[in-house]
Order: structure tokens, then sequence, then C-alpha cells
């Protein structure tokens, strides 16, 4: 039986994970994409997200304090300690969904970034600072294409319409309230997601206005890849991504 | 046994692994050096959060240091402030430029809105250049392509 985890040890899960999944989603692209400009600006993005996984999962560890270091938070967990929204774990669907993805997550994490700096949780501070430079790249490059895409031929705004509605109903999850939120606000170590939702659809709505997108209806679905609960793509993702540390336990090269 | 300020003048052939012409020290990454006897402290700033050349970096700083008389190095990693390319040491842009490399211009990616100019080609220095990707061979560059001399480069992004 997992023991509890502590609020602040979750709090800081969830924004590493995020990251962590995400840079593996990304990681599949290599070698498959459309351009190899664009092959090479995915897996860019993916190390820089990996890289943000590496610090957030390091210091998680040290707040748990029994020993964790960043690979066997990242390796050795199972399904339901992951702390991701559900939104990065879906298969990359195609450029368009992923591009899209991409952005709806990004702008989440600049909110985010810019929320924690004043974070009395120094090393959480410092990640997000870190971390906030590079998210820019990010969110411009895949705003770029979204609008590029969106505003494209009849063809590209149809799979963007599909890749929208299917990813709109998972971005309630960033800004449902529990109890993992009041715990950081009342330690001052973070802020409640629900009030980044204004701040993020600042950023959201006007790009997908210029890429002729219409926002989609808002829906009462809510996926719980955050509290645990994830869809059954994740477990497919952890199998391969956890493969080679599994087979082969502490293995280094 | 080395004091600081060789210690310094050793960082200062610590080259970085994916630009040679650059050291740890014009990178601007080496934010405090301190000796104590004949152990020695250095505090590094990453670059981009997952560039893989920060531990190579690690490495050769520790080598380099033992090599030049300490007998024990510890390499800390200092997070914060984070590092911008406002940090490159005044000779730097133009010995990226002898490289090939366009070194970094224009805007302040921390900035509301940052101003975004293009690089002048560092082989023959015109002005009418395009970005052909956002992102490059390595984290901190982006390849673009000079309109008049039509070579591509690499340009050594602001951050």
């Amino acid at each position: 039986m997992p023991n509890p985890m502590s609020p602040h040890f979750e709090y800081v899960l969830r924004i590493a994970d995020g990251s962590l999944i995400l840079g593996q989603r990304l990681a599949e692209l290599c070698g498959h994409g459309p351009v190899l400009e664009e092959d090479i600006a995915l897996t860019n993005i993916a190390l820089d997200l990996v890289g943000q996984a590496r610090l957030l999962l390091t210091h998680a560890g040290q707040l748990e304090g029994v020993g964790r270091d960043e690979d066997r938070l990242a390796f050795l967990r199972t399904e339901s300690a992951y702390r991701n929204v559900t939104m990065v774990e879906l298969p990359n669907r195609d450029f368009g969904f992923v591009v899209l993805r991409n952005f709806l997550y990004g702008a989440f994490q600049a909110c985010l970034w810019d929320a924690l700096s004043g974070s009395n949780d120094t090393s959480l501070a410092a990640i997000a600072a870190k971390s906030a430079r590079e998210t820019r790249y990010h969110v411009t490059h895949s705003a770029d294409w979204v609008v590029r895409l969106g505003d494209g031929t009849e063809m590209s705004r149809e799979r963007m319409r599909e890749a929208l509605a299917e990813l709109w109903p998972y971005t309630n999850e960033f800004f449902s309230r529990d109890a993992v939120d009041a715990a950081a606000e009342a330690g001052g170590f973070g802020v409640a997601w629900a009030s980044l939702e204004r701040v993020w659809r600042h950023r959201v709505v006007p790009v997908l206005e210029d890429a002729t997108l219409p926002v989609p209806p808002s829906t009462p679905f809510r996926s719980a890849g955050k509290c645990g609960r994830h869809s059954e793509h994740m477990g497919h993702l952890l199998a391969e991504m956890q493969y080679l540390q599994r087979a082969y336990p502490g293995a280094t090269w | 046994m080395v004091t600081e300020p060789q210690a310094w003048a050793v960082l200062d052939t610590v080259m970085d692994p994916e630009v040679p012409v650059l050291s740890v020290r014009d990178l601007g990454i080496v934010r405090d050096v301190r000796v104590t006897g004949t152990h020695v402290d250095v505090a590094v700033t990453p670059t981009y959060t997952g560039c893989p050349a920060t531990e190579v970096i690690a490495g050769s700083i520790r080598e380099a240091l033992l090599g030049a008389g300490a007998t024990s190095v510890c390499v800390e990693t200092r997070l914060s402030p984070p590092w911008t390319t406002d940090w490159l040491a005044p000779g730097a842009a133009e010995r990226l430029t002898q490289h090939g490399i366009a070194p970094p211009c224009g805007h302040d990616a921390a900035a509301p809105r940052p101003v975004r100019l293009l690089p002048r080609c560092p082989r023959c220095g015109a002005g009418r250049t395009e970005e052909l990707s956002r992102f490059g061979a390595t984290a901190c560059k982006a390849l673009f392509r000079c309109l008049v001399c039509r070579e591509p480069f690499e340009y050594f992004k602001a951050i």
C-alpha cells in the first residue's frame, strides 16, 4: 500500500510528471517529423521538457525524503503514482494534434512558471524562472503552427478542428480545484491551478481566433490524471518508457 | 595547490564541447569559485535545462582543476538567477562570428514583448537573412540562411 503523499510532494510531482510524460510523447517523434526542421524542433522541445522533469523530480525526491532520486521516480513508479494531467499522455495523433497540445499545455506552463516566481519554495521558484525562458520559445513555436494550420488549407483546418475537439475537454482538468491546491496556497509554496484559468484563456483564445478555430463549447468532462487516475494510454506509455530500467535494474552507461 | 586567480585562469581553458571557441567563462556559466586549502568549489549555472553538455562541462571543470593542482573539486549547480545570453563575455560575440555562428542579437527572451531582429550572416556580413528553423543541432542554436551569399549558418539564440 503506497504511503500517502504530502501535499507539497504531490504538488511538485504534478508539474514534474507533466513535463516528463509530454517529453516522452514528443521524443517518440524522433525520426518521424513531417520535415527535418520540425523533427529537430519537437525533439529539442522534448529535451527541454525532460530537463525540467529532471530538476523537478530531483526536488520532489528531496521533499519526499526517502531516498528516491530522479531516475527512481521517473522509471520505477506504478501508473497510479504518476500525477501528470491526462492530456499529455494521449497518443500523438498527427502533427496538428501534436502542435496544438504543445500550445495548450505550453501556455499553461507559461502561466504556472510566472505564478511560481512568488513561491516560498526557493528551489521551485528557481526551476520555474529557468523554465519560463525556454517555455516561451516552445509556445511561440506551437502558436505559429496552430495559426498556420488552422488558417491553412481545408484539410489542415479540418484536422485542427478535430484535434481541438479532442483536446479541449482535457483542459478542464488544468483548472479543477482540490486539497493539494488548497494546501499549496495555505503553505505558500504554490498557487491553485484554478487561479490560472483567466490568464491562460487570455493567451490561448486570441491564437485560436487567429487560427480561425472556434473555441469548443465547455463540457462537464474532467480527466483525473493529476490525481493518479489515468487513461488507457498511460500503461502503454509507461511500458515503453520503463522497459529498460525494469529489465536491467540499476543499469548505467 | 591552486589559488583562486589560478583557478579562474584554468577555467579560461575549459571549452564548451559543442561550441569550442567559447570557454565556460565566456559563456558566463561560472558564477563562483572558492578555494579552501587544496579544495576548490565551483558554482555553475546551466544554460538550457535539458542541455546534455552540462554534465560534460562539469566533468571537464573537475578534471582541469585537479590537473592544475587541486586535490578535490566540487562542482555545484546553481539554478538561480537563471542563465541568460546577456552574460556572454565581451569578446564572445566576435569569436562566435569568426567560428561561423551568429551571436545572440536583438531580443531579451524574458521581456514582455521581445523584439526579434535578424542576425547578420557571419560569413559575408549581410543583413538579409532568414530563419530556417528555430531549433538547431543543439538546444542553444537556431538555423538560418543568408539570402545574399546563400550559405546556411547557426545562430546562438538570445535567452
